[in-house]
């Protein structure tokens, strides 16, 4: 019975869509569903009413008065409900929930007032004109005006809530699988399948040349992907494990480069044990490859950098590559410096930098600079 | 007639491993030259005019379609078009295309069996040429047929660019002046070595950066490419001339400069 109560009562305000979410359905198809939602309780007022009120009730009568009032009072909630919400919604453009066309709670407890009392007095001077009785005004039969009015609030409160519990569950949600996403798309990035195949294509050729070397190849390979993997897991790790993470991808590279990759890395001992963000210096130095070293057909050097300024650490990724180009769109904006500079945020607000810059001395090529703060953070 | 092949490919070990396998798979193919970088690679084969060449997708200088790009652009009238078979470790992209371009294409790392598979193909287009006996080509046969343009036409329009937003303003700097060209005064971008002229009406700027980072940035119907290094406002285009060799003499309004239009674009420049 509970259930069948509920089911009359969305159907009686005709609620609106999910508060926070905005309308899926174009509008129209929007109120023919509520509308025939609407026609569908009033039959089974009709019935209700027909099986539990006086004998003398007949069912026709009933369905003909349950119809025009239902009706009107859902024209007149609804439609003042959308009204508002679109005259609102010039005020307060961002506002969500008027978005989703919900005007807030006191524009709503009033479209109900004033609409089930609107409603009830159309709706019956219409049966009235269709079956010829009279029916008495509201002034002489205000419970018709209390149950409709609890029925209303109940049922606008019931649906507000659920639908929003609903939308609430959905941002969540929605929330998760960003996150995820972003998660994939790191991993993704550093195990950059291009770059997974053509070292494996270079390994095949050197375990028939030279095992031991392909040996040492797949060890760099191993710890790699280890450290990728598990990259996501860990909130720090010391800065010499950074760099040996880092040594270890430069050492598949320099298998496949050949003598078109140098690679120079500079951590002076008293700096090894220093906490940092696991592979946050990864993405640069893939840039550097990427976009630095493999383009040019000389190829270059990589420098690697760890020292401290004052109260800050400042670690350099340096390549003597092509160097950055004109194109603004092109500049500190791609995936890697983007994830680098917010990470930093997450981890360190303003406390923490990335610039990105053209290497001033004659061999050219582009340097990144990250700057940590030296004191421990909360994280 | 010998077989000869160019290798482009800049890793060492894959490039001497390639070059093993084909000793092995097609004895008769003579390695012409082995180079590291796509740059060199058109040079070479410019020079040595290969019966085949593999050419790795990502490479320094220029990528392995770049290079086809040009070689097509380039190649003399007369000598038989290498054929191209592209080598890429992954790029899924890049396979789709060849798959529906039925050119020929090679996965890193090379398995012996699909190279066999490769070769044998090689053979037969080789078999199926029009001068494929023992006499040399006819001087009168298209060197580069229009299937072949069709197919390198359509590898090469390749995935579209992330669309970016529309360039409105060219910020040429000239020592410490930077001169605003807006994009609708622009006649003509041309690449001239690492740098991009832009040339107006008025006068020409030049600046840091490639017709391929622009390209995305311009509205492709009011400016057409029409060479590798060359994109054309449409509608400054007066004249279009085709000669024998393919090619097409485009005229400018308002602009005294000649401009010429490759082989691989002159489909554009066509009677309504």
């Amino acid at each position: 019975m509970a259930n069948l109560v509920h089911d009359n009562l969305r159907m009686t305000v005709s609620l609106p869509a999910a508060a926070p979410e905005a309308p899926a359905l174009p509008w129209w198809r929007d109120l023919a569903r509520r509308g025939l939602r609407n026609q569908m309780l009033c039959l089974v007022i009709a019935v209700l009413l027909t099986l539990m009120g006086p004998k003398h009730w007949h069912f026709f009568v009933n369905w003909v008065y349950s119809t025009c009032i239902g009706t009107s009072c859902w024209l007149f909630i609804d439609g003042g409900r959308m009204t508002l919400s679109r005259l609102l919604i010039h005020q307060q453009p961002e506002n969500p929930e008027l978005r989703a066309r919900w005007p807030g709670l006191s524009w709503m407890l009033l479209c109900i007032l004033v609409g089930s009392v609107a409603g009830y007095m159309l709706g019956s001077q219409l049966g009235d004109l269709i079956t010829g009785r009279t029916t008495p005004s509201l002034i002489e039969n205000p419970q018709a005006l209390a149950i409709s009015l609890i029925a209303a609030i109940g049922a606008t409160s019931f649906f507000y809530t659920s639908e929003r519990l609903h939308a609430e569950k959905a941002a969540a949600e929605a929330a998760r699988r960003l996150a995820a996403e972003s998660q994939l798309k790191l991993i993704e990035s550093q195990l950059e399948p291009h770059m997974l195949f053509n070292t494996l294509a270079n390994l095949r050729v050197l375990i028939g040349l030279d095992a031991d070397r392909a040996q040492q190849m797949l060890d760099h390979l191993i710890a790699f992907l280890r450290a990728t993997l598990s990259a996501s897991r860990a909130a720090q790790h010391p800065l010499s494990a950074e760099f040996d993470r880092v040594a270890d991808y430069l050492a598949l590279l320099a298998i496949r480069m050949g003598p078109r990759l140098q690679v120079k890395l500079v951590l002076p001992d008293d700096l090894r044990q220093l906490p940092v963000p696991p592979l946050l210096l990864q993405p640069l130095v893939e840039n550097c490859i990427h976009h630095g070293l493999e383009p040019k057909v000389a190829g270059g050097r990589i420098e690697l950098q760890a020292r401290v300024d004052g109260a800050q650490l400042v670690l350099s990724v340096r390549d003597t590559g092509v160097g950055l180009r004109d194109n603004p769109a092109t500049q500190g904006t791609g995936f890697g410096t983007t994830q680098v500079r917010e990470r930093l945020r997450a981890l360190f607000g303003e406390r923490a930098s990335l610039t990105l810059a053209a290497a001033t001395d004659a061999e050219g090529g582009t340097l990144a600079t990250i700057l940590l703060p030296l004191t421990p953070t909360a994280a | 007639m010998t077989l000869t092949a160019l290798i482009a490919e800049d890793e060492p070990l894959l490039a001497a491993s390639l070059q093993a396998e084909l000793a092995r798979a097609w004895p008769e193919l003579h390695i012409a030259a082995s180079v590291p970088d796509g740059l060199s690679a058109v040079t070479q084969a410019l020079a040595l005019q290969p019966t085949v060449c593999f050419l790795d997708i990502r490479m320094p200088g220029q990528t392995g379609l770049d290079a086809a790009q040009a070689l097509a652009e380039d190649w003399p009238e007369g000598a038989p078009f290498p054929l191209l078979v592209f080598v890429t470790a992954y790029d899924q992209y890049a396979v789709q295309a060849f798959e529906a371009q039925a050119v020929d294409y090679l996965i890193k790392p090379v398995d012996p069996k699909r190279l066999a598979a490769c070769v044998d193909r090689l053979r037969k287009r080789l078999a199926d040429r029009p001068g494929a006996s023992p006499v040399p080509v006819a001087s009168t046969a298209p060197a580069l047929s229009d299937e072949s343009l069709a197919q390198l036409r359509a590898l090469l329009a390749g995935p579209a660019a992330a669309p970016q937003p529309r360039l409105e303003v060219i910020q040429a700097a000239v020592g410490n002046t930077v001169h605003m060209v807006p994009v609708d005064s622009v006649l003509y971008f041309e690449a001239a070595d690492k740098y991009l002229r832009v040339v107006t009406a008025e006068r020409e700027h030049l600046i840091r950066l490639s017709l391929r980072e622009l390209l995305p940035q311009l509205d492709a119907k009011v400016f057409w490419q029409v060479h590798r290094g060359l994109v054309v406002r449409a509608t400054a285009i007066q004249t279009a001339v085709r000669d024998e060799s393919g090619k097409v003499l485009l005229t400018l309004r308002g602009c005294a400069d000649r401009l010429t239009a490759s082989r691989l674009y002159a489909h554009l420049f066509k009677g309504m």
